[in-house]
């Protein structure tokens, strides 16, 4: 197995082992998004560029902001200025920030032309993913459509303040 | 060569699966178990690219696609489902308390 390749598949699992281990809720989130950073540059491997983009851009940026924001919102009940003592403390944000600059460097490693000629695998770029989204599986995007409006109404109303009763 | 075979990618997938049940099953804190899902459907889905690109199909990444939209609806009433019970003026976030919701 290639060496980079070895070194974002280790990545990812040892995130995902921090993220299942950690005690503070947004130690967690940190590790879960170098995950999902490092699980994109082995979709990238695989030759599935468009995957890779929609993992950084969707889960890596909207999901992660969702658990961001309701992890706010929880606020578990600390005075501030102790939580802040705690996120400016190099614990904190050590492990998270020595994984990500790993997949950095590993990512400017490969963009750089002395790394010689890398044998991909033919990607399968996003116009051979639309043609056959919205071709053979036009049903199951109509179901997803339906699965996500049902999400929403579902998240609306469990979520919504309700006045006086319980 | 690639850089991954097929057998690497489903060593890998098997491991992230693995960890994210480990995690569903020993953490109790909902957020936890939420992320834990997380990544257990990630590795579902690296499953599934890495079949699309050992045969050269874009069914995979269609998959992908599909399972990207499951995990943003899962997240979105999972996380309304922890803010109502966090909202029901209970401190913990603990699954196992749920049973002691009023109606």
């Amino acid at each position: 197995m290639h060496a980079l390749a070895l070194l974002a598949a280790g990545i990812t699992v040892m995130g995902a082992i921090m993220v299942i281990t950690r005690r503070v809720a947004v130690h967690a989130v940190l590790y879960l998004v170098v995950t999902l950073l490092a699980l994109s540059v082995v979709l990238v491997m695989l030759g599935a560029s468009f995957a890779a983009m929609l993992e950084v851009i969707i889960y890596a940026g909207a999901i992660m902001v969702l658990f961001i924001f309701v992890i706010m919102m929880l606020n578990l009940g600390q005075p501030d200025s102790q939580r802040e003592k705690e996120w400016l403390r190099p614990r904190a944000w050590l492990g998270p920030g020595v994984l990500a600059a790993i997949v950095c460097m590993e990512l400017l490693y490969c963009a750089s032309p002395l790394s010689g000629p890398a044998r991909l695998p033919v990607p399968i770029t996003a116009h051979d993913v639309g043609l056959s989204l919205f071709g053979r599986y036009v049903l199951m995007v109509e179901l997803v459509s339906f699965l996500l409006l049902a999400g929403l109404v579902t998240a609306f109303h469990i979520g919504r303040h309700r006045e006086g009763g319980h | 060569m690639p850089a991954f075979s097929f057998n690497d990618t489903l060593v890998l997938a098997a491991t992230m699966f693995s960890v994210g049940l480990a995690g569903v099953l020993v953490r109790r804190n909902m957020v936890f178990m939420l992320m834990s899902l997380d990544i257990m459907l990630n590795a579902a889905a690296l499953v599934f690219v890495a079949a699309g690109a050992r045969w050269h199909d874009a069914t995979g990444q269609v998959m992908f696609v599909l399972i990207l939209a499951l995990a943003a609806v899962e997240t979105a009433v999972g996380l309304a489902i922890i803010l109502r019970l966090h909202a029901h003026g209970r401190p913990t976030l603990d699954a196992d308390a749920g049973n002691l919701l009023e109606g």
